[in-house]
């Protein structure tokens, strides 16, 4: 193995992995749940558009809502049933518009309406224009719409695609599992991305708990196609794309930049294997992957799953420990703690991991102490803040000057600072609430500044 | 589904903690000192035992009334004023009068911590300014040194030890200089391997650098302390006192000397790496520690007393949040200059 450990980023912690209960596991299929709530907004940007009405029949795979403009992304019957409603339904960060669909008992054959793509004679543009149609966003968690992410800005050249098949949250074993079973569909993706970026080669980080699947991998690489496989050290937040574009190529992404400014691409591992699995049969997205797990779960394993199962269908299925108290979405690190039972999968979800009384019951106790200054978080940081300091700062509302003089905005959350405080201060839940105080208040400074502009050339004309 | 009739705990990211906590932090000093402290109670007897009970016993009562006198809940669970007091009790000599122990506690955390708003907000190690005080407001008492590994030490107190305020004890007990103001005021060195071990007289706490040094081995073992902050501050020191000893050494004192007398030991590794008052960067770490390894020489050497561990610490103390300030790391993705290239 051409395995070079040493390469990582700078600082970063280390979480307890506990992804020994499920790396082994199969992915499996889950059941239907008798009623699906398909969310049209499951990524950052427009919700997408439904093109079917209340009480359609609709067949598995086929087109329910389309894009809605350029950060949109098409959605797909999860299952053949009956459309019952059409309206809001609970997400994430309150309502949404959604789709109800009431699935038929027993499964039925997919449908794929959508036009084949060829990666060796497809134009970039017809590549993005599939991806878009298929339903496409990042899997790993930010569900970020991939045709967006992949739209190279003019000028720029992309020298490596990179495939993040780090998983570096706990408790997560989806992208784990993906390598090791479908690695037919991520080489398929990733020529794909070679023909989209027309960039000359790939690379496939992966961390170094995951050596199975890196041999496997390796082991597989079609001839002919330019594709490496890296193992990186295990550190978090390895898995977000600075840090792993820093970890494999030494480069770094500028403050405010994009990959594309160093040349580089990153995809998500399953986000990947989806483009080499649709694209060829012009398929949609209906399912997932995702690992189910945690003390508080009891058939925990990595499942694929139809968008839309509700959340309490989903542990009601696997089973859950009398003293549950707490499920989240995503990882430990950086998933959302389900606020309802009615939430439903979405794309974006990786995970969903349930803790009992034990891991919460310390949590909860775990009082908050002044800062000491001790500096763990400065060096936990992956991009080099000075947490103890923003935090001092968000404690008395100095928003502007955490963004102006600290770079507060380079904070992308990945929570290491939380993790390590032993003051057990929320930093970057104060950082959160201070990046969205300093976006409201420069959003409205600007909105402000063009209504005077146009208040002073209206007056202009009339003088 | 009895799991599941319930409501949700709801919490912000991240739902996993190290789970170290600030008491924790403490605990795992105090463990560190143990060494120390045991060998103290070795050479100094009751007369250390009682010097270290009164501090610690003192500390956390300032600390209880001072969040009383607030309105805030008490703290002193939080370990960090028992830590001071066993601080302040390890530099003080065995001998002291109980009265001025308390005095000095309760100086140490009122002025040196609760004045400042508590934990974490102390700009100064409050162990240091309760002896800082104490150096200048009873400056006979604080250079009266009880001799080490004294026979009778077991069974009775030092008669200062009890003496009552404003009173002249008769002093008795053997006493005499330590090392550093031995060779400061008529040159005479003392043996190195000595100082190591410990069996010289000094403060309770300070006198075998073999101890201490465990004890910080300990503490960046287990992770609770950098490592830099001694390290930085003893190979200055050695540096430093080095040259000069070079230069002439029948003028200066031996590196070794330096290293293994008076508090140095006890400061670079346990007072020096206060959190609260120490840098929080590794090049602001290692400019604190270079400018209190220099401080110590020079004070030691040129000025008017014997030792200078004490005020080199608290002047790099309140030069921390100024190196703060001044060396901020560079953000990923900007230049020095904190821009993006």
């Amino acid at each position: 193995m051409s395995a070079s450990s040493h390469k990582t980023f700078r600082h970063g912690v280390h979480p307890p992995e506990q992804k020994d209960d499920t790396k082994d596991l199969p992915i499996r299929q889950f059941p239907f749940a008798p009623s699906l709530a398909v969310p049209l907004s499951q990524h950052i940007g427009k919700p997408a558009r439904p093109v079917v009405r209340e009480g359609q029949e609709v067949r598995r795979g086929q087109l329910i809502a389309e894009p809605d403009g350029v950060m949109s992304v098409a959605m797909h019957a999860p299952a053949s049933g009956t459309v019952k409603r059409i309206g809001l339904l609970p997400g994430g960060s309150g309502m949404v518009p959604g789709i109800w669909i009431a699935p038929f008992p027993g499964s039925t054959q997919e449908v794929t309406e959508g036009t084949p793509v060829h990666p060796d004679t497809a134009s970039p543009q017809e590549i993005l224009q599939a991806i878009q149609r298929a339903g496409v966003v990042g899997l790993g968690g930010a569900a970020f719409p991939t045709h967006v992410k992949l739209t190279v800005p003019a000028g720029k050249v992309i020298d490596t695609v990179i495939i993040n098949g780090v998983e570096c949250e706990p408790y997560l074993t989806t992208d784990h599992r993906v390598m090791l079973e479908q690695d037919a569909d991520i080489f398929h993706g990733i020529r794909y991305l070679l023909r989209l970026t027309g960039a000359p080669r790939c690379i496939i980080g992966v961390e170094s708990n995951k050596p199975d699947a890196v041999a496997h991998l390796q082991a597989r690489v079609p001839a002919g196609l330019p594709v490496t496989v890296e193992m990186v050290p295990v550190k978090y937040p390895q898995g977000a794309e600075k840090m792993l574009i820093t970890a494999l190529l030494g480069r770094e992404v500028p403050s405010g930049g994009l990959p594309s400014d160093v040349g580089v691409v990153v995809v998500n591992v399953a986000t990947t294997a989806e483009i080499g699995r649709l694209l060829p049969h012009g398929g949609g997205i209906q399912e997932r992957v995702i690992t189910i797990g945690g003390p508080g779960v009891k058939k925990k394993g990595n499942y694929r799953i139809p968008i839309g199962t509700p959340l309490r269908f989903l542990l009601e299925t696997v089973g859950v420990e009398d003293d549950l108290t707490t499920v989240f979405l995503g990882g430990p690190m950086m998933g959302r703690a389900a606020t309802s039972l009615d939430l439903s999968i979405t794309k974006g979800t990786s995970g969903v991991i349930a803790f009992t009384k034990r891991q919460t019951g310390k949590e909860a106790q775990a009082r908050e102490y002044p800062c000491i200054r001790c500096g763990e978080c400065v060096e936990a940081c992956p991009i080099f803040l000075n947490p103890s300091q923003l935090g001092l700062l968000a404690r008395v509302g100095r928003y502007e000057e955490m963004a102006s003089d600290f770079h507060l905005l380079d904070c992308f959350e990945c929570g290491s600072c939380s993790f390590v405080c032993p003051a057990h201060i929320p930093l970057v839940h104060r950082f959160r609430v201070a990046k969205a105080a300093v976006r409201k208040e420069r959003a409205a400074a600007a909105s402000k500044q063009a209504a005077q502009k146009e208040v002073e050339r209206v007056k202009a004309e009339h003088t | 589904m009895s799991g599941l009739d319930k409501t949700l705990l709801v919490s912000s990211s991240p739902h996993v903690r190290k789970g170290r906590a600030v008491d924790r932090i403490m605990f795992e000093v105090m463990l560190a000192l143990l060494p120390a402290v045991a060998w103290s109670l070795w050479s100094f007897g009751l007369g250390a035992l009682f010097t270290l009970l009164t501090a610690i016993a003192a500390s956390v009562l300032a600390e209880h009334l001072a969040c009383r006198m607030v309105g805030r809940p008490s703290t002193v669970r939080d370990g960090s004023a028992m830590l001071t007091g066993l601080l302040f009790g390890l530099t003080l000599p065995p001998g002291l009068a109980l009265w001025m122990v308390v005095v000095g506690a309760f100086i140490a955390i009122f002025l040196g911590k609760a004045l400042f708003g508590g934990l974490g907000y102390n700009p100064f190690n409050p162990a240091l300014v309760g002896r800082a005080v104490m150096q200048a407001t009873f400056p006979v008492a604080m250079t009266t040194w009880v001799a080490s590994t004294a026979p009778e030490r077991f069974t009775r107190l030092p008669s200062t030890t009890l003496a009552w305020p404003l009173t002249q004890p008769v002093v008795d007990v053997v006493s005499g200089p330590t090392p550093l103001s031995a060779w400061k005021f008529s040159h005479q060195a003392t043996d190195a391997a000595d100082l190591f071990m410990g069996s010289t007289m000094g403060s309770a706490g300070e006198t075998s650098a073999l101890l201490i040094l465990l004890g910080g081995v300990y503490l960046v073992g287990r992770k609770v302390m950098g490592w830099r902050i001694p390290v930085t501050i003893l190979a200055t020191v050695a540096v430093v006192s080095g040259a000069l000893w070079l230069w002439d050494p029948t003028t200066y004192a031996s590196p070794w000397f330096h290293l293994f007398s008076g508090g140095l030991m006890l400061g670079a590794v346990f007072m020096a790496t206060d959190m609260v008052g120490s840098p929080m960067t590794h090049t602001g770490v290692v400019l604190y520690g270079i400018l209190i390894g220099v401080l110590v020489v020079v004070i030691r050497t040129w000025a008017g007393m014997p030792e200078g561990v004490m005020y080199a610490i608290l002047l790099g103390n309140a030069l921390a949040p100024h190196l703060d300030r001044l060396i901020q790391p560079r953000v990923y993705g900007t230049t020095r200059k904190g821009k993006a290239p």
